[in-house]
């Protein structure tokens, strides 16, 4: 700046701002070393690790199925992709093919994850902008498909659903009508909050053209997922490398133009249409036929079976199939070869033969026990799967033991993160929550 | 109480101890997975409000309990005592999460092995994450300790 030496005083002088790693208006954990000028952010330096809980590690020092429950704490809003994501990447490996019904209900999970992961996302912004009522709506909206998730995991959030060659268990009964009377109700919370927010001035003002992206930073980036595509990039792994069923269903991948803040809202409340869409397909295709029941017709609690035991009652008791409710649900012998392919190597017995006969148990054994365990053939594998922030990849690697030497995940917000700065640097301050809030950083992920 | 305390003393401890129970004025401190049941607890559905703590206050400063929310690591502990030794008292801690109350499955390098080993905690809320019913429930006993304990004014 040329200035004559009287107001040589008034030369301006940048200015470090610490945001974070603990920002009220900022959900997950991380730094921002923030430069300004007056409130104009000149430049950006993220600091990420504040979440580092060693998955990977962790992950070489357990067997196969114990990164289980790891996976589920990844991207713990959405984490039956997680789940799916990895047994995806040892399936690969181990070269199983399973079963068309698990396909389908891996489908139709990780589609009601992506929408709680889209609907967590566009409440926590809208509410770090001030929009409360949306928020509000949209968690309402959450709380339906996470009774879903709890009808068939048995848990809301961390579910471990997946197993290496199938799914935890069956469906639950009335899960068809459960899930399509909970999806219309978030239809009708999307279109309240649609109505709250897409045509809301402020929400435009304090979005539209405020942390722009654009195509060529978000490709040098490697980013990917809603923000890529807000950007108007078709990538979806879901179409690009098709995996499970996503090849038979129907169902748009809706872009933007701009690459704003506004546009990756308008993405994702597209992309939760669109998961609804995919969702009610493959309630109507999925296949299964009716449940084998014993001998007399009725199904048994396995309760029942051992008080008919202890009374003497012993007499083809062996050939009833027991049900294992409340807590087990949808393990039992009459659902087990619908959801996994009968291979004794990888795949857990039923809950029945686990607790009801020597062979199961043992085959159990050798598959949880330390030094037992499933041994994938030495080789490395690597299986994406479009996550809610964009492509999850899983690569793993076996020498051959009943541990993972490396499970390595790709995740979807870590590049995101390295592109962070571009979506900052030029706007102001108050456009820092905008922006990272419409980024959806998940620091489970991010740091692992 | 002590038994010298006066009539007109244990009557005001009282009456301070049912106040404070009912205007929790919470910090969270959500770092991980337990920000998700979090964010339930206090949204419509489970109303954290009924209970008169649904107010959350981004300020350490302004905040009576602090409800650490999530895996803490060694990276993040300085932060989470600076923050609490930023509040005013009185002040309390419910510990939220297997992870902050022990350190969970994740027992390895990076992860804080319980919050109670830098700073001392009042109600401890398990589960990985707990059900809203069991946030609700340690939010129940934070309130009875609130009215039991010695006022501080």
């Amino acid at each position: 700046m040329e200035s004559t030496s009287k107001t040589a005083a008034r030369e301006t002088k940048s200015m470090l701002l610490n945001m974070g790693p603990s920002h009220p208006a900022m959900h997950g954990v991380i730094r921002l070393i923030t430069e300004l000028e007056g409130e104009k952010v000149i430049k950006i330096d993220a600091e990420i690790g504040y979440l580092h809980r060693a998955f990977e590690k962790s992950c070489e020092e357990s067997s196969w199925t114990q990164v289980m429950p790891y996976t589920d704490r990844l991207n713990y809003v959405s984490p039956l992709i997680n789940n799916f994501g990895y047994c995806a990447a040892v399936e690969k490996l181990l070269a199983i093919e399973i079963t068309e019904r698990c396909k389908y209900i891996r489908v139709i999970m990780s589609e009601v994850s992506r929408i709680t992961d889209h609907l967590t996302c566009i409440a926590a912004s809208a509410m770090e902008l001030g929009a409360l009522t949306a928020f509000l709506y949209l968690m309402k909206a959450r709380e339906y498909l996470y009774e879903i998730v709890e009808q068939v995991t048995g848990a809301r959030l961390t579910v471990s659903y997946g197993r290496i060659g199938g799914v935890k268990a069956d469906l639950p009964a009335g899960f068809d009508a459960n899930l399509r009377n909970a999806l219309k109700q978030t239809e009708r919370e999307l279109l309240e909050v649609d109505k709250l927010l897409t045509k809301n001035r402020i929400w435009i003002d304090r979005t539209r053209d405020v942390g722009v992206l654009t195509k060529e930073n978000a490709i040098t980036y490697a980013i990917t997922g809603p923000l890529a595509r807000a950007a108007g990039i078709h990538y979806d792994v879901r179409k690009a490398f098709p995996y499970f069923v996503y090849d038979r269903m129907d169902f748009d991948v809706p872009l933007g133009e701009r690459g704003d803040n506004y546009d990756r809202y308008l993405v994702r409340m597209e992309e939760m249409r669109q998961s609804i869409r995919i969702i009610r397909q493959s309630l109507k295709e999925l296949p299964g036929g009716p449940i084998v029941v014993d001998a007399k017709g009725n199904v048994m609690a396995s309760f029942d079976l051992v008080d008919e035991a202890k009374l003497g009652h012993t007499s083809g008791l062996i050939d009833i199939a027991g049900t294992v409710e409340p807590t087990l649900e949808g393990t039992e012998k009459r659902y087990q070869q619908r959801i996994a392919p009968p291979d004794r190597k990888v795949v857990l017995p039923s809950k029945e033969d686990t607790y009801g006969n020597i062979e199961g148990l043992m085959n159990h054994f050798k598959l949880i026990m330390d030094d037992h365990g499933m041994r994938p053939p030495a080789g490395e594998a690597y299986f994406p799967v479009e996550g809610a922030n964009g492509e999850l990849g899983f690569y793993v690697v076996s020498d051959g033991k009943d541990r993972p030497y490396r499970v390595r995940c790709r995740p979807p917000c870590f590049f995101n993160m390295a592109g962070l700065h571009t979506m900052l640097e030029g706007y102001m301050v108050a456009d820092i929550i905008a922006t990272f809030g419409s980024i959806n950083m998940i620091a489970g992920e991010l740091d692992r | 109480m002590s038994d010298e305390a006066g009539f007109f003393t244990s009557k005001l401890e009282r009456v301070i101890g049912w106040a404070r129970k009912y205007s929790i004025f919470q910090y969270p401190f959500v770092t991980a997975c337990c920000g998700m049941e979090y964010m339930s607890v206090a949204s419509s559905h489970y109303d954290m409000d009924r209970f008169g703590a649904g107010l959350a206050r981004f300020s350490p400063r302004q905040a009576d309990v602090l409800f650490v929310v999530g895996t803490i690591s060694h990276k993040m502990a300085p932060v989470l005592r600076r923050v609490y030794d930023q509040m005013c008292e009185p002040k309390w801690v419910v510990a939220f999460g297997v992870c902050t109350c022990t350190g969970g499955f994740y027992d390895n390098y990076a992860t804080v092995q319980g919050i109670d080993t830098i700073l001392p905690v009042d109600i401890y809320i398990p589960g990985c994450p707990p059900r809203p019913e069991a946030v609700l429930d340690g939010l129940m006993k934070l309130q009875n300790k609130i009215e039991k304990q010695k006022q501080i004014y």
